[in-house]
């Protein structure tokens, strides 16, 4: 018998094991599709048409800053208060809330840096059918017009955009809940006579309003197991927008899906809810785990966007087809669950223009340390420190770099984050002591879900500050998570933020070390027992519901966690915090990565279009999990995968702990040497790394950027999402194809030159180029015209590159010429921004000079580097070269020419990086 | 020789040696071993014989050759290497990008010349304790080494013993066998009237079934109304019914034991408030006689069976020592001695279990059941060392993992214990194993010594 049950069990596992494999891919039933949400269904089942909306005219009132209009609800006579705001640099915001609301509606606080400055709007024409409003410029208008409502955009005869065009605008009013209406009724006659009094004002036209019936999930909604008690009912917006003239957009991420947005009709909208999505798929407008409601939207003459301020629940139709008069045109919808309408349009015209737009809304990605642009090892888990050491040791021993080490949820004494497992690391200080002397980090997790248990510091002092999140009935609201029963803070509080940022100050995270850095996880929030893996809509952070804020929670985890290393340093170091969860603004607040990702092909083909997505909305620093994180990835796929992460942003290994080991030695001497030479290449361009997250910071450009950004009238970029950009002047492809013998790259550009990186071959731009691969080919190439500063001598970590010199690669355009720029400073301090430490030059090479000049003469910084060899390619071999600096003093310098590559290489030029040079070819 | 005194004529070797090095003039980072290549205001040709340079450019922190051997004491070439002398320890050659890391990798502090890092010169400290370890070691093995002869020896004189036993052992299974086919064909003729009269039985029974049936009924219909009569008034009044809510109307037919004893109590009333089942009051003499018979040829089969059992256990026994036998216990059988042994460790949480060429299990200390991490693979060392490896693989299962698996390491060691244990990853374990067996015959002190000190 025990045989015959042993048999069984074995048989049991065995055929469960056939069936996990076979669900190896997302749960789908585990999260909701339109229909399944009621707000999503009730908005997607009202079709274009003649919108129910008029605008009041005799209501309008414009100040200097802004115009307001009442909008009445011919059907059910709610009034609504459109706010439309000229703001500077090209934005026109466009605010509609509800006149009267029974109780306030949630507006989206702290992702905005500012209060946007508003311009001067006149009205330039006003009759009683519309209102034309003059944007600046001499033929930006705007037209609002009556009946039915609508706004349209335009430049001189066109227009560029319309709100409203298809009637789609809803907004559900907030109301009293008809079983506690009768109560109030007979309890409260006051109340009452101020509910009569206020619907009378709503009928103030005259006509009886109609009586709106109950539909189904307005007053509570079930999925699955889990209740919506939905008190406040229902309370969804929706608006759409047409775009003439427009075929392709992009934006609106977190999505597992290609670079342009595709057409929903037919479909799920693009969801917008941030999600703990377990495997998820490609090709899907499933919400994951961060959200960011910025749509751009582009065509040869203009790019826009359009940035919906709404934290809730949201859900995103793209349609395009062809508009009126045969022009192709784009309609966008967007319907949220609760909130207001809050819409920023930019008005570009040119890609680098919205980005601006967009940056002086939400700022910019945040200027992180150089040491973690270079490599990050992690795996869930390493061990225990002799772990960590030999990990360490082994990087050393192969002699391939890395910057970081990670230490994932089993670091701590049983999920409580901010503690240590006394067994496994009984001794953190002497292990971050021992990468120290390396010149190496560490980041451990800190997760926002907190253990309920009574011994735990963490727990106790936010549970007697009244600092968790509450449940609709008023107890601290509780979940299960890693550590099982988990309390959740309310990061919206800033009294909380404050308190969290405080628990990393070197005397509270105990173990803690100025060389250890933090890991946001589970942050959208993970709620692995609450519908759709995250927390009950109707759980309470002081007087809003997590329906309101879901998708601020985790930009609000990372901002407090950033903010809290800051602090430790006494304000000096700038932080590192990678976070999972996101929204608009996040990209202040450090990196993000593609989550829970998978060991296949396809998603490593997916990374490229995720990232990039990423970047188009301000969200720079961007990486996915090198080698997949799921599964076990194929030696060729995870060799292919340093080679693609090499050139993206946020370059971090990770792995499953159900996965074997998979250190990048452990594949053999083969893979061990591709991998190897992968992440040196990524070191030697640390420097040029630097530079564009220098810029990023300062001006909001993506650093990872698709073609069309800067190709913005060739059509042929508008779709690829298989190589990209980093800054202007590298165009990467990387190999993604099992068995690849070769890609085809676009190189775009009519008139310009690219230069592969490792050959120096010159190629046309404007062409589509065979390429041939071997495992060792990273199809990577330089622009034509531009200046590129490496860092040659790799070392074990970027800190020990510091000094070392540089080499310059000056790639000449058809003209001849080329420029570039260096950025150097400390690489971890703020002293760049208090201090001006820093050095910043521009590098220019025409008419056979180059030289350096200062692009901020009143920064200083003591730079040890200095320029050891330069190489120009495409260039003809010269008599003599002569090197002139500030001092007055001239030398010679050596020099070879290799006539098969046309490559001119300066020996030892030697100056400082620093200082004012010019080197004359003869 | 004593060892105080090879300790002694050792270091001054090394004296001696440091000494000589301090006058050599060579350029930075160049090992003694290639010093000729480089002549000072000769020009210098790259080790590769690639090109030719100005001596003025070794070491001038530009990479001229390809191979990097222009820049033996520069970080300047991203192949290159630095030789460290280590005076006191080891030499070693570390690559050039260390040199001025502001890093101290070696130990005689000579890599860091310029990057304003402090090092300490500790070659002689190392020096001192790798000898120690070293000294240690090379009494473990040459004791282990000892012990690894004694192994043998055994291993020889077990497997003769064996071997013996399997001819011994094969000889009598044959016998058996033989024995067992002469059983077996009396066994089939034995069993031909059996077979017949178990047929009449069961037809006898099935009309005997029938009877049972109605008798069963009568009986139960009389218990029934005792039952219900509750005053025993002899009617059934409707209130009495009532009483007797749980009354099935369903009679499903099977016979329960109960059953059985009513129908049973006329022929048999010594059995009435005895439980037996159906065939032990069987009232049929007929059918009890060939009972009886069916008894004897039952004890026939049973030392039939007993026959066929020691020939199972022959078969056991000659399949366990073939597999011993045939089991890879390394070139000269060294290993054998570990096989039905057992070995444990016990750590924070689990015990260990190690048992070569059979399995790897472990236990929660606390409560819980065993897990097989792998059963007996192969051995699986590198080309040159096979047997310093064993594999163990398809232990249990993990989920949406693979099986279980543990490498044991195996290392030169008096004792045989497991030192250690690690999951490197999920459910791929590593055990760390000392024992005799491993151990190489030991190099004379001298060669040991003579390895580790050249400058």
């Amino acid at each position: 018998m025990a045989n015959f049950i042993e048999r069984m069990c074995l048989y049991l596992v065995l055929v469960l094991s056939v069936f996990l494999s076979i669900i190896q891919a997302v749960d789908r039933s585990n999260f909701k599709t339109c229909d399944q949400s009621a707000f999503c269904s009730r908005q997607r089942a009202m079709k274009p048409g003649q919108s129910s909306y008029r605008a009041l005219l005799e209501t309008l009132e414009l100040s200097d800053s802004h115009l307001t209009v009442q909008l009445l609800n011919n059907n059910n006579k709610v009034l609504l208060l459109l706010e439309l705001y000229r703001l500077q640099g090209n934005m026109t915001r466009v605010k509609i809330n509800e006149l009267k609301p029974v109780k306030p509606r949630y507006e989206v606080p702290d992702v905005l840096i500012t209060d946007p400055p508003t311009e001067l709007m006149s009205v330039v024409a006003q009759d009683e059918h519309r209102v034309v409003l003059s944007l600046g410029g001499e033929d930006w208008r705007l037209i609002l017009s009556a009946q039915p409502f609508r706004l349209d955009i335009m430049e001189g005869p066109q227009v560029l955009l319309s709100l409203n065009s298809r009637g789609l605008l809803a907004f559900e009013q907030l109301r009293i809940r008809k079983d506690t209406k009768s109560q109030t009724d007979t309890k409260e006659a006051g109340e009452k006579e101020d509910t009569e009094k206020h619907d009378k004002e709503k009928v103030s036209e005259g006509e009886e309003a109609e009586e709106e019936v109950d539909q189904p999930g307005m007053w509570e909604e079930t999925f699955k197991t889990h209740a919506d008690t939905k008190p406040n009912g229902p309370s969804s917006i929706s608006l759409d927008f047409s775009l003439p003239g427009v075929e392709h957009v992009y934006g609106i991420p977190e999505h597992a899906d290609g670079l342009r947005l595709k057409n929903t009709d037919g479909g799920d909208p693009y969801r917008l809810y941030n999600l703990d999505v377990f495997q998820y798929e490609l090709f899907n407008p499933m919400a994951l785990y961060g959200a960011v409601p910025v749509l751009l939207s582009h065509n040869t003459h203009r790019t826009m966007g359009l940035f919906w301020l709404n934290a809730a629940e949201t859900w995103v139709d793209v349609s395009s087809g062809q508009g009126s008069s045969e022009v192709p045109q784009t309609d966008v919808r967007w319907i949220s669950e609760s909130g207001i309408i809050d819409v920023f349009i930019m008005l570009g015209p040119r890609p680098n223009d919205v980005f601006t737009q967009y940056a002086s809304l939400t700022g910019t990605q945040a200027f992180p340390p150089l040491s973690s642009l270079a490599y990050h090892q992690c795996r869930w888990n390493y061990n225990d420190q002799e772990d960590v050491s030999a990990v360490d040791q082994g990087f050393d021993e192969h002699d391939i770099p890395y910057d970081f080490i990670w230490l994932d949820i089993e670091h701590t004494d049983g999920k409580r984050y901010f503690t240590w497992d006394n067994n496994k690391f009984p001794q953190p200080k002497d292990m971050l002591q021992g990468l120290l002397d390396k010149r190496r980090k560490m980041v451990t997790i800190v997760d926002p879900h907190i253990k309920v248990d009574s011994s735990y510091k963490i727990h106790t002092e936010i549970r007697s500050r009244g600092y968790y999140i509450k449940n609709k009935d008023g107890g601290d609201y509780e979940g299960w998570c890693w550590p099982g029963n988990a309390g959740y803070p309310d990061f919206t509080n800033p009294e909380m933020r404050k308190w969290w940022a405080s628990m990393f100050a070197y005397g509270q995270y105990e173990g803690s070390m100025e060389n250890l850095y933090t890991w946001n996880d589970m942050n959208e929030p993970s709620v692995f027992n609450g519908p759709e893996v995250t927390m009950h809509k109707d759980a309470l952070h002081g007087p809003w519901e997590h329906r309101d804020v879901h998708n601020l929670y985790g930009f609000y985890v990372q901002m407090a966690t950033a903010e809290g290393q800051i602090q430790r340093s006494g304000g000096l170091e700038r932080p590192f915090v990678l976070t999972r969860a996101f929204f608009a603004g996040s990209q202040r607040y450090g990196a993000v990565w593609t989550g829970d990702n998978a060991a296949e092909w396809g998603h490593l083909k997916m990374s490229i279009p995720m990232c990039l997505s990423l970047g188009l909305v301000g969200i720079s620093f961007c990486g996915a999990d090198v080698g997949g994180f799921f599964k076990t990835p194929s030696a060729e796929l995870l060799v292919r995968w340093y080679q693609a992460g090499a050139y993206q942003p946020f370059f971090r290994a990770h792995a499953h702990l159900d996965t074997p080991r998979r250190e990048p030695w452990l594949f053999g001497p083969d893979n061990t040497a591709l991998i190897r030479e992968a992440v040196r290449q990524r070191y030697t361009l640390l420097p040029y790394w630097y530079l564009q997250f220098y810029h990023a910071q300062r001006t909001g450009q993506p650093v990872m950027r698709p073609l069309w950004v800067e190709y913005p009238e060739d059509i042929a970029t508008f779709s690829i999402d298989d190589e990209f950009l980093i800054g202007r002047d590298l165009l990467v492809h990387p190999v993604t194809d099992e068995r690849s013998s070769g890609v085809t790259a676009y190189l775009p550009g009519n008139g310009e030159v690219w230069y592969d990186v490792h050959t120096f071959q010159r190629h046309d731009g404007a062409q589509n180029l065979s390429i041939p691969v071997t495992m060792s080919s990273i199809p990577v190439f330089q622009r034509g015209g531009s200046i590129i500063c490496r860092k040659n001598r790799v070392r074990r970590s970027s800190s020990c590159m510091e000094n070392d010199p540089y080499t310059l690669y000056v790639a000449l355009d058809s003209q001849g010429n080329a420029e570039g720029e260096l950025y150097i400073d400390d690489g971890h301090t703020f002293k760049h921004e208090t201090d001006k430490q820093f050095i910043h030059r521009r590098l220019s090479f025409t008419a056979n000079s180059l030289s350096s000049s200062d692009l901020s003469p009143d920064s200083q910084f003591p730079s040890a580097s200095w320029v050891e060899q330069v190489n120009i390619l495409g260039a003809q071999k010269p008599d003599a070269v002569t090197l002139t600096t500030t001092d007055g003093g001239e030398s010679s310098v050596e020099f070879a020419f290799d006539p098969d590559t046309a490559v001119l290489t300066l020996r030892k030029p030697g100056m400082n990086a620093g200082v004012n040079w010019t080197l004359h070819l003869r | 020789m004593s060892c105080a005194l090879l300790l002694l004529l050792m270091s001054w070797a090394l004296a001696m040696r440091t000494g000589a090095a301090v006058e050599i003039q060579r350029p930075r980072g160049v090992p003694l071993s290639s010093e000729q290549f480089y002549e000072e205001n000769k020009p210098f040709t790259c080790l590769d014989g690639f090109s030719t340079i100005s001596f003025d450019r070794v070491n001038d922190d530009y990479c001229d050759c390809r191979d990097g051997s222009d820049e033996p004491g520069t970080a300047a070439c991203p192949n290159g290497s630095f030789h460290c002398t280590n005076a006191g320890f080891r030499p070693a050659f570390i690559p050039s990008s260390r040199i001025n890391d502001g890093i101290c990798d070696c130990c005689d502090t000579t890599d860091e010349y310029n990057s304003g890092a402090t090092c300490q010169n500790t070659c002689r400290e190392m020096g001192r304790k790798e000898r120690e370890s070293l000294q240690i070691m090379a009494e473990i093995t040459k004791e282990g080494f000892m012990l690894k002869q004694q192994l043998i020896h055994e291993a020889k004189r077990g497997q003769e013993d064996k071997q013996g036993k399997l001819t011994e052992l094969q000889g009598s299974k044959k016998d058996l066998e033989e024995k067992v086919e002469a059983l077996r064909t009396v066994k089939e003729t034995a069993e031909d009237p059996e077979k017949e009269a178990k047929e009449r039985h069961l037809k006898a029974w099935g009309e005997q079934k029938e009877l049972i049936r109605m008798e069963k009924d009568k009986t139960r219909m009389a218990e029934a109304f005792l039952e219900l009569d509750d005053d025993a008034d002899g009617y059934v009044s409707v209130a009495e019914l009532q009483s007797h809510l749980e009354l099935d109307p369903d009679s499903d037919g099977s016979l329960t034991e109960t059953e059985t004893q009513v129908r049973c109590l006329p022929s048999q009333e010594n059995n009435f408030y005895h439980t037996s089942k159906l065939q032990g009051c069987s009232p049929f003499g007929e059918i009890r006689r060939f009972e009886s018979k069916i008894g004897d040829l039952h004890d026939s089969c049973r030392s039939n069976e007993k026959v066929w059992a020691g020939g199972l256990w022959m078969t056991t026994g000659c399949m366990n020592l073939e597999k011993e036998i045939g089991f890879d216990f390394g070139p000269s059988a060294e290993f054998a001695y570990l096989y039905s042994q057992c070995y444990e460790l016990s750590t924070s949480e689990y015990i260990y279990r190690l048992c070569p060429f059979n399995r790897v299990s472990q236990k929660p200390k606390f409560g819980g059941s065993e897990t097989n991490l792998g059963l007996w693979g192969q051995w699986a060392g590198p080309e040159d060392s096979l047997y310093s490896v064993m594999k163990y693989d398809h232990g249990q299962g993990c989920w949406q993992g693979p099986n279980r698996s543990t490498t044991v390491k195996l290392t030169c060691g008096k004792e045989t214990v497991v030192t250690s244990t690690s999951e490197p990853s999920r459910c791929e374990y590593l055990m760390e194993f000392t024992t005799p067996a491993v151990c190489q015959e030991p190099a004379s002190l001298d060669e040991v010594l003579q390895g580790h000190t050249e400058l």
